[in-house]
């Protein structure tokens, strides 16, 4: 019997982000700390000839690749970055050196001052040139050629802003001489080793400690590994404190951003109208360099089945080299995009097949025991259909689709389901991430344990410390957990994919039973705890084939949308939200995910426009890219459904990005039926649902 | 320029250029941090603080306007009754996730309140509408600012 975790628990670190008295990267006094700005490149592919600095006063200095140490390169998964663009530009905005100095006026002056000389080459913007392909199958895609008929649909998706409301930040520092940083950000080991890897030194050099963070989402993963690597370099030359932190402008034009898609399905039928197979292609616009992208692009493909069962498939997907900046995680990673198109794809296809559209999703659904679409299996318990019974139920659906179907009505009511593999995919966990939870005790039984994961508010140092407390039975100030050091905390992995809590929770449980089992009074002890995961994951990234993930969540969501006919502005009525998180702990906090998530996955769907022309974005400010407020958002019902996971802590699985995966295709329905046309785009802004109102056909 | 004004229920005076904004006369000149910049032109509210017990946006406001008016940060209001019941409400609901639009969410929690004590949804809704969050969703801060209406503030 499972201790009743719904209930919620007073969060650690209220008090302090309430009253004002969290210290964020921004907020840090450091005394003689200098100022740090990025010279950037202006054109959007080229060769560098030349960088002219002006002549710097007393006390300011110009760091560019000529200053680096070992390797002009930015540890991300394909390292292809480099610290400083050297020879070449590869997107107008590129860093090319940084201006350092005292003053931030002076500094702001000499980077204006600052210019390079370039030769241009062709810059390609568009999704053509592939740096990443993958593809794999199912079944027998050879019996697409006895279908006897073949539908086929495009859908695209756009750029998304991270706009996490605390910029991106660094703090770097000498502390004797070991390089300390404390920056906003999301993989304290991420940093740490972009350091050591540009300078090519030794571990124990190097410190990162996390200051509190105000939101990541994703772009907190990758990018400040970059800003850490430049500010490395400078600060073996200068020797001082170093500060940079971008505001919302830099933030808006510079930073990483969701991966644009393109996606094809052609669903192959035969003569009684059943789906035989499906041909998909998924494209994402990667931006200059590949970075993450590769993995975006295993998940979007993984996903793009989403909570459907197709015997055969034919699956493939290419991310795009532009010259554009480089998109890279953003919450759902990849399979955001995926699952917007098969949504939409499977409703269109039903209204071509003349059946209605529900009806026909669930003929397909995925059932316990079904083979994935990399032919791994779905081994836990799949509850879909209690999850759609009960958000019908919640939000009147049967009743408001059917009175929204009449013509003229402007209102509609759109579903959606959807899954999230939780964790790292295949067994990454156990071959690459290999995480290590130390936990100790003291004489006086004080229990500390260490992860290296960061709360940018989705509420784990609540949530894992209070695993360990409820596994070890003492009392709450009996055990310390405080936000990650480098320097104490062994890596349990990055703050990602969904893993904090069915990973590095499971984790915390397992560690704090075996402490509890060897557990003496009075005396010191230490654990060092190693994540094994279930052994029966197996994959092969190459091939694409088998457990693609150790579990997977599932939720589906409802939305309620009106169409105004004159402005064209869609408001949204309602949502409804069902989960399967495994064994929910903490509702409160889980709440607070799913409808942050799904209010992100919204904006997304039909607010959040941003738009790059030649290489640059149109939005550079948050009054030009707009984000929900709380006019734009309605009243969220949420619900969990009670499915405990073998092997989460406590039975919990991931819920962080599966709360955005949903939102535009069910927004995306309920606007279809408010305005009788078929919707392939997001996001649906004023103008688009104009277009589509004003079509003929 | 040497500017006075009302700090917390202080006098304090600096002395800077008189377009430098409030914003960064709080957090640089006064050390003040509490108060956050989410973007810098008016449009999230992270920067809220109350001048002359109004909520106004400090990263557009320029210091010379502030002369000899009332400043209430986040760091003042901490110490009073109506924060109490707002920041225990915030706790019950959930309203805080990373936290950085929070000490501005509180302060304009405060300003609805005084305004409409018993407000509707919606009203809390469009009152909290200059106030931007990117991890709640809003539905937990806008369940804050009803649970705080129940208990009442003590102005
Ligand atoms: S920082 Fe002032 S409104 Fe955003
Ligand atoms: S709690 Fe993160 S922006 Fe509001």
């Amino acid at each position: 019997m499972l201790p009743n975790y719904k209930t919620s628990v007073k969060k650690v670190d209220n008090e302090d982000k309430m009253s004002g008295l969290a210290i964020f990267t921004g907020d840090i006094q450091m005394d003689g700390a200098l100022f740090a700005l990025p010279v950037r490149s202006t054109i959007s592919y080229g060769k560098i000839k030349e960088i002219h600095v002006p002549t710097l006063p007393e006390g300011y200095y110009f760091i560019s690749a000529k200053d680096i140490v070992k390797e002009n390169v930015c540890n991300i998964i394909v390292s292809d970055w480099p610290v400083f663009a050297d020879k070449e530009t590869h997107y107008k905005g590129e860093t090319m050196g940084l201006i350092i100095g005292p003053d931030k006026d002076v500094c702001i002056d000499l980077v204006n001052k600052t210019y390079a000389d370039y030769e241009e080459y062709e810059p390609v913007y568009e999704m053509k040139n592939s740096y990443v392909h993958k593809e794999f199958k199912k079944g027998d895609p050879s019996l697409f050629n006895g279908a006897a008929k073949v539908y086929s649909e495009e859908f695209e998706t756009g750029y998304q802003e991270q706009i996490y409301l605390e910029t991106q930040a660094m703090l770097m520092y000498l502390d004797g001489d070991k390089i300390t940083v404390k920056a906003s950000m999301q993989c304290p080991f991420y940093i740490h080793k972009a350091i050591c890897r540009t300078l090519g030194c030794k571990e124990d050099k190097v410190r990162v400690i996390q200051p509190a963070v105000g939101g990541a989402f994703g772009g907190k993963e990758h990018y400040p590994s970059l800003m850490a690597a430049q500010l490395a370099t400078a600060i073996v030359k200068i020797k001082k404190p170093l500060f940079m932190c971008f505001d919302r402008h830099e933030d808006i034009t510079f930073t990483t951003k969701r991966h644009p898609s393109k996606t094809n399905i052609s669903a192959y039928l035969d003569k009684n109208n059943e789906i035989i197979g499906l041909k998909i292609h998924v494209g994402i616009d990667g931006g200059a360099y590949i970075g993450c992208s590769m993995v975006v692009l295993s998940r979007a493909l993984i996903a793009c089945t989403n909570t459907y069962t197709f015997a055969n498939l034919e699956v493939s997907g290419d991310a795009y080299c532009t010259n554009k900046v480089p998109s890279a995680a953003y919450r759902g990673f990849g399979s955001p995009q995926s699952i917007f198109a098969i949504e939409m794809f499977m409703k269109h296809l039903a209204g071509f097949l003349r059946v209605d559209a529900l009806e026909f999703r669930n003929k397909y659904l995925v059932k316990t025991g079904d083979i994935t679409c990399t032919s791994g299996v779905f081994r836990d318990p799949i509850i879909l259909k209690p999850l759609m019974d009960k958000a019908m139920e919640m939000s009147d659906y049967k009743r408001k689709r059917e009175e929204y179907s009449k013509p003229g009505s402007l209102r509609g009511i759109g579903i959606s389901t959807f899954l999230h593999g939780c964790g790292f995919t295949g067994s990454g966990e156990s071959t690459i991430i290999n995480a290590q939870l130390k936990i100790k005790k003291d004489k006086n039984g004080i229990v500390t344990f260490y992860t290296s994961q960061v709360d940018f508010g989705q509420g784990n140092r609540t949530t894992l410390k209070r695993i360990v407390v409820d596994t070890l039975g003492i009392p709450e100030d009996h055990v310390i957990y405080d936000a990650p050091d480098t320097d104490k905390t062994l890596s349990t992995g990055p703050t990602a994919a969904s893993r904090t809590i069915i990973i590095v929770g499971g984790l915390c449980a397992k560690a704090a039973q075996h402490l509890k089992e060897i557990w003496v009074d009075g005396e010191e002890q230490e654990i060092v705890e190693p994540y094994v995961g279930p052994s029966y994951i197996k994959w092969d990234e190459d091939t694409m084939q088998g457990d693609a993930y150790p579990g997977y969540a599932w939720g589906v969501n409802i939305v309620e949308v009106e169409v105004d006919p004159v402005t064209y502005e869609l408001s949204i009525l309602g949502t409804w939200s069902t989960y399967d998180v495994g064994h929910a702990i903490d509702e409160r906090i889980l709440v607070g995910q799913a409808d942050g998530g799904l209010a992100q996955a919204l904006g997304w769907a039909y607010l959040e426009n941003e738009v790059a022309e030649n290489g640059v974005f149109k939005q550079t400010k948050m009054s030009d890219y707009v984000i929900p407020t709380s006019l734009d958002m309605p009243h969220m019902e949420t619900a969990f459904i009670d499915n405990p996971f073998p092997y989460g802590a406590f039975g919990a699985k991931g819920a962080g990005e599966l709360t955005f995966v949903g939102g535009a295709p069910a927004l995306a329905d309920a606007l279809e039926q408010a305005i009788g046309k078929k919707v392939n785009k997001i996001p649906a802004t004023p103008e688009f649902i104009m277009e589509l109102m004003n079509d003929e056909d | 320029m040497k500017i006075n004004f009302k700090l917390n229920g202080s006098n304090v005076t600096v002395d800077v250029v008189p377009s430098k904004r409030l914003l960064d006369v709080l957090r640089e000149d006064l050390h003040l941090t509490g108060t956050k910049e989410g973007c810098g032109e008016g449009e999230c509210g992270a920067c809220t603080v109350l001048v002359d017990n109004r909520p106004i946006n400090s990263c557009i406001a320029p210091i010379a306007n502030i002369a000899n008016k009332e400043v209430i940060t986040i760091e003042g209001f901490r110490e009073t009754k109506a924060y109490r019941v707002i920041a225990d409400a915030f706790a019950d609901m959930g309203g805080s996730q990373c936290g950085f639009c929070t000490p501005g969410m509180i302060l304009a929690t405060y300003a609805v309140l005084r305004d409409n004590p018993h407000p509707t949804e919606e009203e809390a809704r469009i009152a909290l509408s200059g106030n931007l969050c990117r991890c709640t969703g809003y539905q937990a801060i806008v369940n804050a600012v009803l649970k705080a209406s129940e208990k009442g503030i003590k102005l």
